[in-house]
């Protein structure tokens, strides 16, 4: 029952990573590398002020947020000026950066030995230590941004994404200004990528850069494309598949490290087979 | 009395002048046609207007406003809209949504916190019924036949409401029933004030619709007047046919 409690917090953070993801890269065609740095701002915010200025875990995840908010907004007005590959490359760059400072900035991040003895929260008697309740903390989480992001996709602002996502070109001349959106919406899932920061830091009770490595922006790339760009549920089928996997590897008798180790080789394998056959992802309404 | 004014606009793409010291003027109300060979500046003229290009040199006086750039999201703010040479649909989008997104909210935090309205929705319905597309409104962009394409990017261009409307080459490709319908929407728009900016190749086309007309060689202006006499010019014949 641990094991599957474990699984299913896995996969909500996951969810709400491929649920922020999809709006950036699904629907406004920014194709971001730099999730994984949003995702570690709202990990690292919420470690340092927990650990180090005992400040509450929810007022932390808050800090967190806008942390990102205001890192992705200036990160953002540069990358809106680019498109395509260039975007795609100043994106990594950023993730890069941000993973430096992680590893290098010691006196605040301790850089690679991490940042042990992170909290586990406390709201109104419910003791999150018991991982039950940090699965609930976790879905309820996931509602919250599977509600913001769904409200975001029907609104006029998520048809303009998709325009823009279409023919950048042609939405601009019909009125839009196009940095505008674009620069919003990478603020918006730069946001809600720390709310999974937070609460993956909560929950492990430890965190180090490696987890924020480009490799990780990688693997949500892989939740959304397998899932499906520009579909909500797509990203929650994506994540599901890919927590699973490694652990369906297991069961078929692969040994633990092999089957760790494997796993990136097969979520490599998919990625070429969806292009392949199946561009759009499982439930994908955009074609790459 | 003229609403577009262009004064020694230029442009240029590397050692070429696409655009070359062209001032010419378009009449509110009026369907002007603006004709030349392959090369000879018709779309850059009109990316020029529609902010798509900057402008090197020049100026131009919309609606009594001097300016001498335009940032594309700002065409519409001067009533200026356009359909394009090569068709820009938001492909993977319902034709619906691709009639919407031109109707609703442009700002980022209007947009952000509005869905489309009833008259919305209205708007959209009138402009796909007069080319005939309402009944095609949840089939995505992308599976619209040829000549269905041409006509939603009509229906969009007719949803701005805009005062100045660029047609790049709309009959190209249509059957005979479509280009006499968007003749008929052009007569109507003209009728409602609307001023037309038509680029065309058909001549038997520019000849019954276009008021006055403008042709462009190189990027200069060769001719211009009643089309009738226009079409008639033997520097025109020569240009535009190569006899």
């Amino acid at each position: 029952m641990e094991y599957f409690t474990h699984l299913l917090i896995l996969f909500a953070i996951y969810a709400i990573l491929g649920l922020s993801l999809n709006l950036v890269m699904g629907y406004s065609g920014q194709f971001s590398l730099a999730h994984a740095a949003f995702y570690g701002i709202g990990a690292y915010t919420t470690a340092i002020l927990t650990t180090q200025y005992n400040w509450n875990f929810f007022l932390a995840m808050v800090f967190g947020v806008f942390s990102a908010f205001l890192s992705s907004a200036l990160i953002g007005v540069i990358l809106s000026k680019f498109k395509g590959d260039y975007y795609t490359l100043g994106s990594l760059g950023f993730n890069v950066i941000i993973f430096a400072t992680m590893l290098n900035w010691q006196s605040l991040t301790r850089g690679p030995l991490g940042i042990p003895g992170i909290p586990r929260p406390e709201l109104f008697g419910i003791d999150f230590s018991i991982n039950f309740n940090f699965l609930m903390l976790t879905a309820v989480s996931l509602l919250f941004v599977y509600l913001i992001s769904q409200y975001t996709a029907d609104s006029s602002f998520g048809r303009a994404l998709k325009a823009i996502r279409e023919d950048e070109q042609a939405i601009s001349v019909f009125g839009y200004n196009t940095h505008h959106f674009k620069l919003a919406i990478f603020v918006i899932g730069a946001g809600l990528a720390a709310i999974a920061g937070s609460l993956f830091a909560a929950y492990i009770t430890f965190i180090d850069p490696t987890t924020f490595h480009v490799n990780e922006s990688v693997f949500l790339w892989s939740i959304i494309i397998l899932g499906g760009l520009g579909n909500l549920r797509g990203s929650l089928l994506g994540a599901l598949f890919l927590i699973l996997l490694p652990e369906i590897l297991r069961f078929v008798g692969f040994p633990n490290e092999i089957a760790a180790q494997t796993r990136f080789g097969i979520y490599g394998l998919l990625l070429v087979i969806f292009m392949l056959y199946k561009p759009q992802g499982l439930l994908g309404e955009y074609k790459l | 009395m003229k609403i577009l004014e262009t004064h020694n606009l230029k442009k240029h793409f590397g050692g070429v002048y696409a655009v070359n010291d062209l001032s010419i003027g378009f009449e509110r109300g009026k369907i002007t046609g603006l004709i030349g060979p392959n090369g000879s500046g018709k779309s850059t003229f009109t990316n020029l207007l529609t902010g798509i290009h900057k402008i090197d040199a020049g100026a131009m006086i919309i609606d009594g406003i001097d300016l001498k750039k335009i940032i594309p999201h700002q065409a519409p703010l001067y009533g200026i809209t356009r359909t394009f040479q090569e068709i820009k649909l938001f492909e993977q989008m319902t034709v619906l949504d691709n009639m919407l997104v031109v109707i609703t909210e442009r700002n980022v935090f209007g947009a952000l916190f509005s869905k489309h309205t009833k008259l919305d929705l209205k708007k959209a319905e009138d402009a796909m019924n007069n080319v005939g597309l309402w009944g095609k409104r949840y089939q995505l962009a992308v599976n619209l036949s040829y000549g269905q394409r041409k006509l939603l990017e009509i229906a969009r261009a007719l949803a701005m409401n805009a005062k100045i409307i660029f047609f790049d080459e709309p009959f190209a490709g249509l059957f005979k029933e479509m280009i006499k319908k968007v003749v008929e929407i052009m007569e109507e728009m003209r009728e409602h004030g609307k001023t037309i900016i038509l680029i065309e190749h058909n001549m038997e086309l520019i000849r019954q619709l276009c008021d006055y007309l403008y042709v462009l060689d190189e990027g200069k202006l060769l001719a211009h007047g009643d089309p009738g006499k226009v079409l008639s010019e033997r520097k025109v014949i020569e240009a535009y046919l190569g006899e």
